[in-house]
């Protein structure tokens, strides 16, 4: 067993231990920041993965950015007053059914099919490359993500601040 | 001074015109003072223009300065049938000189009106107009191809029908600019046609290269005959625009405009357009075909010659006296006389300008009275407007020291040296008459107007002498009639640096059977090509035996001209009246200008008319029967499906919506409104699924 | 054991996903929904990199993976504004509350 294993062992354990708190906790502010650690553990996978710019990425967006999102939107949809922030479940039996079923499912695709596996070299810069795919193959996708965002960031402005009749 | 830059700014000059259009026009209503600025983009393009016309003169006499480049292109790619559309400039002498011919009229115009139309309620838009005409007027001189002439050929129309109807309340004035729309019509399809034929033949609009594709020996339909066609159906054009017999009806009655566009355009610019237009497809005309342009221009300026004599109105007989002008000049094109055609054109632009602006300034004088039987006397109320129509009257009857002198000499020696060499010794004949008669005409109007006694006191009483902006328009162009600014020999324009360095006939691209001999020029003089001689050695001595008789001739037919007038009018030697009685039919034909428009109303607007006449009954009858019974069959075979639809389709309706109503009843239970409810539903369907086709 | 390969990230991401999806299904709160919806997204992007790594396709994956995260924040901005206005509308955010759709 290599180092390599050893924190992939270590970083999926912190990934699916934290997501498995994030869906069951009862207080929403624990699930918060449990979440934080899961989006950790996937920026350690994506290291493994050689992906080291999705990884600065992921914690810059999620964890700097859309975690903050999160935490503001619990703080703003509940009374700051009531410290036990606590949310309710609903139909656990059949989603936990339904959802093993398919976890089994998806498992079972995954371990039993048969990959065809190529070992590739990972450029030691991931940075470099990726900024020349985006500003050449993939620019067209990247300026509509641009206008995309700006939408959506212009969108979300107005949505929320629309004024109660 | 480059090449470029000459195009630039003519480019520029073309343009600043339509800017000033646009923002005098919509701004007129916000900034009531706007007009200035369309004064002021004038006075620039005058000034650009002198540039370029000095510039071009200077240092490209010789030289013609073309730039085009491809609008778009028609037909596939490889295909033999594949038209090239070309957009372009050319700047040749002729060009650069009608450009500020163009630019000093319109500029004196816009001064001239600041003052004229002074209180008028659509002020800032009339200024307007006149920058949309100076810039579909500036495109006609400027453009190297037949397509962009053509479009601003229309809005020339456009332009001027919007002016003459500018008091478009008076009803007589819209009826005037629908008139002349109409009849302008007539002759564009024409010019229409005959450019469609050269550019299917020669594949493009561009001029040079038609021409140069005509000098090679390809032919329109491989036939002389379909050349002369396209010649005169390009005149035909020319017809309409500059008034020539028998589409000249309009410009008399687009009067009706105010005075100063009469000058700029019914005198000045527009009209000289088709003259302009001939001077451009000079080179294609074949003999028939000048023959042709010159009997219409010689029976047109006779005709309106005549009805000159006895208008009353002061505008009407300079309306008539511009036909019969133009008659000269589109008759001097027709002798070949292409120089001294273009000479008058100058030169008659200038002085017929100024007698417009003059008879304006003594019109707002007279506060809107235009009845020369209703003035008189007013030589010593307005002085400076006596002197400038006088110099300008001048001009116009021939009196040496003129400009008017110079231009119509030549081309009555010009018709002379015709009628010798072809033997239509009508053409000259109707020249020298017409010379007579201008003289004539014109001093009548003089004389009339300025002197002896005044015949209506209680408005002669108010008249004054126009303001500075009004004077100083005439003055500027009074002083342009003068010889000086032509040739130092106020008795031959051939040493003028007009007709020796800057405007020379260029020869034909005519096959040689097919044209006059004397317009072939002779392989031995091979100076040609710089532009040095032009005509065959025959034309060329025809000319100089025709100059001096014709020189005489005209000077005495003038003087006798101006001295029947103050026999007439001034000393009253003569009564009028027994004379008018005397010679009543031909009065009476004069004065009702040979009553063509009846003439007219009774055969083409009658024809339309009773054509549609014609026409509505067989729409009413016919046409209307057919699709009443269409109608009546279509209710009959509506209310057979009508039926249908209640009982079957309804039917069939009904029911579907009773099953989807029972199925939707029944399925509703399972829509709790719950959002996660449906994603269990959906999990479960993708279990589902996965387990159908599963593969692993 | 055997080494670490393909299939072990594929599993951690079939996990991942699994975890979303019963956040999104029995989770009342509209931002616990939210966070499961951030887990699919992630479990999506560990596939996208993975087998952009062991199929030698270059770095397209990484690069959709990149987008995804983009995406993911323009959804969040946007489910977040919806929620507000949800929370002003009926003054909570739980969402099997809210069946106003099934009229």
């Amino acid at each position: 067993m290599s180092l390599y294993d050893i924190i992939f062992y270590l970083f999926a354990a912190i990934t699916i231990l934290s997501g498995f708190i994030v869906v069951t906790s009862k207080n929403i502010v624990y699930s918060a920041f449990s979440l934080l650690f899961t989006f950790f553990g996937v920026a350690g996978i994506y290291v493994l993965l050689g992906a080291d710019f999705i990884a600065i990425v992921q914690i810059l967006v999620y964890v700097g950015g859309i975690l903050i999102l999160l935490l503001f939107g619990v703080m703003l949809t509940n009374k700051i007053t009531n410290v036990d922030i606590r949310t309710g479940t609903i139909h656990v039996l059949p989603g936990a059914v339904a959802v093993g079923v398919l976890m089994g499912l998806l498992l079972s695709a995954m371990v039993w099919t048969e990959w065809k596996t190529q070992p590739s070299e990972t450029p030691v810069t991931t940075t470099v490359t990726l900024g020349r795919l985006l500003i050449t193959d993939y620019i067209l996708i990247f300026e509509l993500l641009g206008i995309l965002l700006l939408i959506a960031l212009i969108g979300a402005a107005s949505i929320a601040r629309r004024e109660q009749e | 001074m480059t090449e470029y830059t000459i195009i630039l700014l003519s480019v520029i000059a073309l343009f600043i015109p339509l800017l000033g259009f646009i923002i005098t026009l919509f701004s007129g209503k916000k900034f009531p003072k706007v007009y200035w600025f369309e004064v002021g983009v004038t006075g620039l393009g005058l000034l650009i223009s002198i540039i370029i016309c000095f510039a071009k003169l200077a240092f490209y006499n010789n030289q013609n300065i073309i730039s085009g480049f491809q609008w778009f292109s028609i037909g596939a790619a490889d295909s033999p049938s594949r038209y090239f559309i070309e957009l372009g400039i050319k700047i040749d002498n002729v060009a650069a000189l009608m450009l500020l011919v163009v630019y000093i009229i319109s500029f004196v115009v816009h001064l001239f009106s600041v003052e004229y139309m002074h209180g008028d309620k659509r002020y800032n838009r009339y200024f307007a107009y006149l920058g949309i005409f100076t810039f579909s007027m500036l495109g006609i001189v400027v453009t190297h191809n037949f397509l962009m002439m053509y479009i601003f050929w229309e809005l020339v129309g456009l332009s001027s029908y919007l002016l003459i109807g500018f008091w478009f309340e008076k009803k007589s004035a819209s009826d005037a600019a629908k008139k002349a729309f109409l009849v302008n019509r007539i002759g564009d399809i024409g010019m229409f046609i005959g450019i469609l034929i050269l550019f299917f033949t020669y594949k493009t609009f561009t001029f040079d290269s038609i021409f140069s594709q005509i000098s090679q020996g390809h032919l329109p339909f491989d036939s002389t005959a379909w050349l002369t066609a396209a010649g005169i159906l390009v005149f035909m054009g020319a017809v309409g625009k500059s008034a020539q017999f028998p589409l000249h009806v309009w410009l008399p009655d687009a009067m009706e405009g105010p005075t100063p566009v009469s000058a700029l355009i019914h005198a000045a610019t527009m009209v000289a357009a088709g003259v302009y237009l001939l001077v451009r497809i000079f080179v294609m005309l074949t003999a028939d075909a000048m023959l042709t342009i010159a009997i219409v221009g010689a029976f047109t300026s006779f005709i309106s010659a005549t009805i000159a004599l006895t208008q009353n109105d002061i505008k009407k007989v300079l309306a008539y006296s511009t036909v019969s002008q133009l008659g000269y000049m589109v008759m001097s094109v027709g002798v070949g006389a292409y120089a001294f055609a273009f000479f008058h054109l100058v030169t008659h632009a200038f002085f017929k300008a100024n007698l417009f602006l003059g008879s304006g300034s003594v019109i707002h004088a007279m506060h809107h009275e235009q009845d020369i039987r209703n003035m008189g006397g007013l030589r010593k109320k307005m002085p400076l407007t006596y002197l400038t129509f006088l110099i300008s009257s001048l001009a116009i009857s021939g009196i040496p020291l003129t400009s008017g002198f110079l231009s119509k000499d030549g081309i009555l020696a010009g018709t002379l040296a015709f009628g010798k060499l072809t033997g239509h010794w009508l053409i000259p004949v109707f020249g020298f008459t017409v010379a007579l008669m201008t003289a004539f005409y014109m001093f009548r109007l003089v004389i009339l107007t300025f002197h002896g006694e005044p015949r209506d006191r209680e408005k002669y009483e108010h008249a004054h002498e126009s303001k500075f902006v009004m004077a100083a328009p005439l003055v500027i162009l009074a002083v342009l009639s003068v010889f000086i600014w032509y040739t130092p020999n106020p008795f031959s324009p051939d040493a003028g640096w007009f007709l020796s360095s800057w405007v020379k006939t260029p020869h034909t691209v005519v096959p040689a059977e097919s044209q006059f001999n004397f317009m072939i020029y002779n392989a031995a003089g091979e100076s040609a090509l710089h532009g040095e001689i032009v005509h065959s050695e025959l034309y060329t001595e025809t000319i100089h035996w025709a100059h001096y008789p014709a020189m005489l001739l005209s000077l005495i037919l003038a003087g006798l001209g101006i001295l029947i007038a103050y026999v007439m009018y001034q000393w009253k030697k003569i009564d009028v009246d027994k004379l008018t009685e005397k010679l009543k039919p031909l009065y009476n034909l004069s004065l009702n200008k040979w009553y063509l428009d009846e003439l007219y109303h009774a055969t083409a607007v009658a024809g339309v008319i009773g054509l549609s006449k014609v026409l509505a009954w067989f729409d009413n009858i016919i046409v209307d029967g057919i699709v009443n019974g269409a109608g009546y069959l279509t209710k009959l075979t509506s209310k057979l499906s009508g039926l249908f639809d209640i009982y079957v389709v309804d039917g069939l309706v009904n029911f579907s919506a009773f099953f989807s109503g029972f199925i939707g009843l029944s399925f509703k239970r399972i829509q709790t409104g719950k959002v996660q409810t449906y994603v269990v539903f959906v999990v479960f369907s993708v279990i589902i699924l996965l387990l159908i086709f599963k593969s692993f | 054991m055997i080494h670490v390969g393909l299939t072990h990230f594929l599993v951690v991401s079939a996990i991942l996903f699994s975890l979303g999806i019963y956040a999104i299904v029995t989770r009342k709160n509209a931002i616990m929904v939210l966070m499961g919806v951030e887990l699919i997204l992630n479990s999506a992007n560990i596939n996208f990199v993975a087998f952009s790594k062991f199929g030698n396709l270059g770095l397209g994956g990484q690069l959709i993976a990149l987008f995804i995260i983009i995406l993911a924040a323009a959804e969040a901005a946007v489910a977040l504004a919806i929620v507000l206005n949800i929370y002003k509308t009926f003054t909570n955010v739980n969402i099997d509350e809210i069946d106003n759709l099934k009229e």
